[in-house]
Formats: C-alpha cells, sequence, structure tokens
C-alpha cells in the first residue's frame, strides 16, 4: 500500500532542468568529491592572503635562518611550518596558497577570454558558412596540428615575458579547440525548426547567433571549458617551470617546482613535492569535475 | 592517388610559407629586431651598420623576402652566443631528440597495448581498474613534475639511475647514439619514460577501447568456435585489429613528443634541440629560436603528410572523401 502512494508521489514531483542536472552530478561519488576539493581549492585560492598562516613575500618576517626546514619543523620563535620552507625561508604552505591564486587566476582568466573568444569565431564560421567557415576552419585545423605546448612557445618567444603575455598566449593556444566545439554543436542546431522560425521572423544575424543558438551551443562548451581551463594551468606551469611563463615577481605553482628543483638533488624534496601535489590535485579534481559533467550533460547517456 | 599527394603536397608548403610568415613577423614586429641583434651598449655607428646589414631599414616584405631566399639556401642566421649558424647547431642536436621520443614510442607500445588490451579483455578486474585510474593520471600528471619525483626516488633516494646527462654514445653511420652502451640506456631510461607516459596513458585506452570492440565481433567468437587457443585468439585475432589505430595515432603523436621533449630535456638535462630552444629563449638568442621554430614546423608538416598519404593508401575511402570535397 505505502509502496503504491510512493511511486505516485515520485511521478507527480516536477523537476526543474537544474534539479535533475544537480541530483544526476550527485550520483557520483568520486565526481561530488572532486567537486568538494575544487570548491576547497577555489576557496583558498580566493581567500589566500587571510588564510596563509604567514605572507611569504613580506621581507619583514621571512628570516633566511629558516631556509630549508622539512615539514613539520618549528622554528626558533617558535612558528610552525606545516610543510617545511624553501630556500629562503618562506613558509611552503603559504606560497602554495598564494601560488594557487595565481595558477588559478591565469588559467581561468585565460580560459574565459578563450571561450568567448572561440564561441564567437565558431558561431560566425557555423552561421555563414560557405568560404567564411572553409577559411577559419582551415586555421583552426593547421594550428590543433601542432602541441599547444609548441604553439605556446612560438607565442611566447614573439610576445615576450609578462602576465599579459601569458595570458594572450594561452587565449592564443586555446580559442581553436573552443570554436571547434562550438562551429560542430551549432551546425546541427542550425538546422532545427526553431532557427528557421526565427528566420523567417527576420530577426537580425546577431539575436539569432547569440540568443539561439548559442544557449544550445552551451553544453559541450561548458565540458571543453573545464577541460581545457586544467590543460591552461598545466601549461603554463610547465612554461614558468622552463622560466619562459610568468615573472620571478608572480610565483605561480610553476615556478616554485622550478625554485625547488636546485634543492632536489640535495635531498630536501619537499620544495617541488609540495606545489606539485598541489598542481596535481588542482588538475585532477577539475578533470574529474569536467568528466561527470560530460557524462550529465550528454543526453545520449540519459537514462 | 598521385593527385591527391600533389595536393597535399601543395597544402603542406601553403602551411610551411605561413608558419614562416608567422614567425617571422612575430619576431621583427612584434619584437624589436634591433633590440635582439645588438647589446644596448653597442655604439651607435654598430647599431646603424646592423640596421643596414640586416636590412632592417627596407619595408618589411623586402626583409621577408630576404629570410625566406636565406632560408631557402639553409641560411636561417648565425647564432649569437655560439657564434655558428643556427642550422647546424640544431642539426647536431637533432639526433639526441630524435632518439629520445624514438625510445619513449617504443616504450608507449611495450608498456600500453599489453596493458589495454588486458584491461579490455578483463573489464571488471580490479586490476584492469587500476590500470584505467592509472591511466587518467597520465593524462592529468604534469610531466615535469613527475620528471623530478622520478629523480628524487630513482636518482636522489635508490640512487638506481643517473639523473641527468646522456651517457656513453656510440657512433652508428655517422650518428652518436646511446641506447647500445650499459651507461647510455641506463641514461636513456628515466627521460624515455617520462616522455612516454602521456603516450602509454594514450595507447592503453585505444586498445582497450579496440579489444573490447573485438571481443565480440564474430571473427573471435568463430576463432574460439575452432578451439584455437585464447592466446593466439588473443595475441593473433584480436591484436591484428588493434594494431591498425594504434599505430596510426602513434605515428602523428611522435610530432607532440618532439615538441614535449623540450620539457623533459630541460628536466633532464638531455643535450638535444628542445633544450637548446629553452636556453636560446633565456638568452634572447633570436636567430637560433627562429631557425628551431621553422625546422620544427618543417618535421611537422612532413609527418602530417606521411601520416596522410599512408592513410589514403591503408583506407581508400580517405582519398575518395577528399577528391570529393
Amino acid at each position: 500500500m505505502t509502496e503504491i502512494v510512493d511511486t505516485t508521489e515520485v511521478a507527480v514531483r516536477v523537476e526543474t532542468p537544474l534539479q535533475r542536472f544537480v541530483a544526476d552530478f550527485l550520483e557520483n561519488r568520486i565526481a561530488t568529491g572532486a567537486l568538494v576539493v575544487l570548491a576547497i581549492i577555489i576557496f583558498i585560492a580566493i581567500f589566500a592572503p587571510l588564510i596563509s598562516p604567514t605572507d611569504p613575500y613580506d621581507l619583514a618576517t621571512v628570516s633566511i635562518l629558516d631556509a630549508r626546514m622539512p615539514p613539520g619543523e618549528v622554528n626558533l620563535d617558535g612558528v610552525p611550518f606545516l610543510l617545511g620552507t624553501d630556500g629562503a625561508g618562506r613558509d611552503l604552505l603559504s606560497s602554495i596558497f598564494y601560488g594557487l591564486r595565481i595558477s588559478l587566476g591565469v588559467g581561468v582568466t585565460s580560459g574565459m577570454i578563450a571561450l568567448c573568444l572561440g564561441a564567437a569565431i565558431g558561431l560566425t564560421a557555423a552561421y555563414y558558412g560557405g568560404r567564411v567557415d572553409t577559411v577559419i576552419m582551415r586555421l583552426v585545423d593547421i594550428q590543433l596540428s601542432f602541441p599547444a605546448i609548441l604553439v605556446a612557445l612560438v607565442l611566447i618567444s614573439a610576445l615576450g615575458k609578462g602576465i599579459d603575455k601569458i595570458i594572450i598566449a594561452l587565449v592564443l593556444v586555446q580559442w581553436a579547440y573552443y570554436a571547434r566545439t562550438v562551429r560542430g554543436s551549432a551546425l546541427v542546431e542550425r538546422s532545427k525548426e526553431y532557427v528557421e522560425a526565427a528566420t523567417c521572423l527576420a530577426l537580425p544575424p546577431r539575436r539569432i547567433l547569440f540568443r539561439h543558438l548559442l544557449p544550445n551551443c552551451l553544453p559541450p562548451l561548458i565540458v571543453v571549458g573545464t577541460v581545457q581551463t586544467a590543460h591552461a594551468i598545466s601549461l603554463e606551469a610547465t612554461l614558468s617551470f622552463l622560466g619562459v611563463g610568468l615573472p620571478i615577481t608572480e610565483p605561480s605553482l610553476g615556478l616554485l617546482i622550478a625554485n625547488g628543483f636546485e634543492y632536489m638533488l640535495s635531498g630536501a624534496y619537499w620544495i617541488s613535492f609540495f606545489p606539485g601535489l598541489a598542481l596535481l590535485i588542482t588538475i585532477v579534481s577539475i578533470n574529474l569535475v569536467g568528466d561527470q559533467l560530460r557524462d550529465v550533460l550528454n543526453p545520449r547517456l540519459q537514462k | 592517388m598521385s593527385a591527391f599527394i600533389i595536393r597535399r603536397l601543395l597544402q603542406s608548403v601553403v602551411v610551411v610559407a605561413v608558419m614562416s610568415l608567422l614567425v617571422f613577423v612575430g619576431v621583427n614586429v612584434v619584437g624589436d629586431p634591433v633590440h635582439m641583434l645588438v647589446s644596448p651598449e653597442a655604439p651607435q655607428e654598430e647599431i646603424e651598420r646592423i640596421i643596414r646589414d640586416f636590412g632592417l631599414d627596407r619595408p618589411l616584405y623586402e626583409q621577408y623576402w630576404l629570410f625566406v631566399k636565406n632560408a631557402l639556401q639553409g641560411d636561417l642566421g648565425r647564432s649569437f652566443v655560439f657564434g655558428e649558424p643556427a642550422l647546424k647547431l640544431i642539426v647536431q642536436r637533432m639526433p639526441a631528440t630524435f632518439e629520445l621520443a624514438l625510445v619513449a614510442l617504443m616504450m608507449a607500445i611495450v608498456f600500453g597495448i599489453p596493458l589495454g588490451v588486458y584491461a579490455g579483455i578483463f573489464p571488471n578486474r580490479v586490476s584492469s581498474k587500476a590500470i584505467m585510474a592509472g591511466s587518467i593520471f597520465g593524462f592529468s600528471l604534469p610531466t615535469f613534475w613527475v620528471g623530478l619525483m622520478m629523480i628524487m626516488v630513482f636518482a636522489v633516494m635508490l640512487g638506481w639511475l643517473p639523473s641527468t646527462g646522456r651517457g656513453d654514445t656510440v657512433a652508428i653511420l655517422g650518428l652518436r647514439v646511446s641506447f647500445l652502451t650499459l651507461d647510455g640506456l641506463s641514461h636513456i631510461f628515466m627521460p624515455a619514460l617520462n616522455l612516454a607516459l602521456l603516450k602509454i596513458s594514450l595507447v592503453i585506452r585505444l586498445s582497450r577501447a579496440g579489444a573490447r570492440e573485438a571481443m565480440h565481433q564474430d571473427y573471435v567468437k568463430f576463432a574460439r568456435a575452432k578451439g584455437l587457443s585464447e592466446a593466439r585468439v588473443v595475441l593473433v585475432h584480436i591484436m591484428k585489429n588493434i594494431l591498425i589505430p594504434v599505430v596510426t595515432v602513434l605515428g602523428l603523436e611522435f610530432g607532440s613528443l618532439i615538441a614535449f621533449s623540450v620539457v623533459t630535456e630541460t628536466v633532464f638535462a638531455w643535450p638535444g634541440m628542445g633544450k637548446l630552444l629553452i636556453e636560446a629563449l633565456h638568452n634572447l638568442d633570436r636567430p637560433l629560436i627562429v631557425a628551431y621554430l621553422m625546422i620544427i614546423v618543417l618535421v611537422f608538416v612532413i609527418i602530417n603528410l606521411l601520416v596522410d598519404i599512408l592513410y589514403s593508401v591503408l583506407d581508400p575511402r580517405v582519398r575518395i572523401q577528399d577528391a570529393g570535397r
């Protein structure tokens, strides 16, 4: 008897798409965990100056006497260093918090700009078709036939150093992925009735592009966006490690790892290990969230 | 067939031309060439002489034309730091990089295919799930950090392998290779594995997907029904059909191995052309940077061209589709 009541209740309850999306997403425990970790990382990145035990770039508190202390050590003044200190005596945990801020900042900023740029170009290609489409997609094909790191190195050697230049380089590396994704789904959407109806109403192309086509191309764009952001963070770290990325005044995780490199052979493993671990956790959790988003947003996989 | 090859060849020439233009404009317009060519302390006459010698007072299209003309004659300029032709320096370092990339490619095949096929045949075993989880990490791990950790564990803590350098080499046909000496092998193992990690993950995924698909095909069922041993079914019947996609993808990925060796060579101090590029970037040795980029573009275009042609030989559909476009 109770069972029957239960089933009717389930059938009657109306779910909004957002509720269904959230429920679907939370079904996967690993992805949910990754989302929590990611939220913590973003929190740390935003509030780094408030929650860091010390300010690693405040010359008044950093002492060279504390240099290369192993994790867990306490210095003469009784200040504990949970993850140890680096070669200049900076608290590694605080450095990582500040580094996350820069790494995430650069990765997300460049990802967002590339998303907007790529989406606009991809939509244009799909909407106008013909010669415009051919030229744009040839360009995309040529760029994607070279690995991202190579394109980045070309751009860096032309642009030079600096945080703005790195962001420009990362945007130019990534736009093609977004353009291709948006063009693909926009081509499918374009042939649907609602676009035809909008065209018949003689709506301006800009309105059709951004109000009708774009919202329907968003799901794959969001998925590519998460994966690409992880790539951008990893690429920035790699470039900074190679010494051609961010300048020393913007110590991202890649730079922290590079700094620890010289101490590694003498056994001070923690200076490179912990920033790398932070980078790894960030990238893995973004990728796991992206994977789950792909599964949830893909209508073909819906039960 | 020959029409297809000619068309692809023309496309490649266009790509090289476009890239040379981009690199040239990048160096000469975005950056200040005078600033790159002479040290800031140089006297005024010296600066003017260089501007005249390099034709920097002439219009841009003429400068580009000069650059192309010299490049076609194999003259990509002289390195500021080494004072030698940039092309020669890069060609000297090329064998080390190619050797590293080839060994990494071998490792991707030797480790990747068996693990992937195993995970595909027994998808529900715990060990298979561990392999797949490992491959996810292979995609997510930052290559350079893994390299550092490998040095830390195997060179510093355990002391099994040397951390940097290339080790002893022997000459074969005038090329110095290190995989034939024991010392060379111990030096190449870590960097090659580091470079291969991403490709191993890729091969695992490809061959797992291939094996899972092949398992349910009629020819596999038929081979089983004939009473063939499991080993023969897997090693001959399934393997043959997995190899086609794996080999094509790996062919395409060879170029990216060479590009990524920039990172691995820096971590392991491997004396290849990637390390040369990073040094050149640090020293602002622009002729060397331009030369490296032009050569790597050429390598890429050649690889893509070969893979395309190979594809059309193996799969006639590609040819027909292209002609119809």
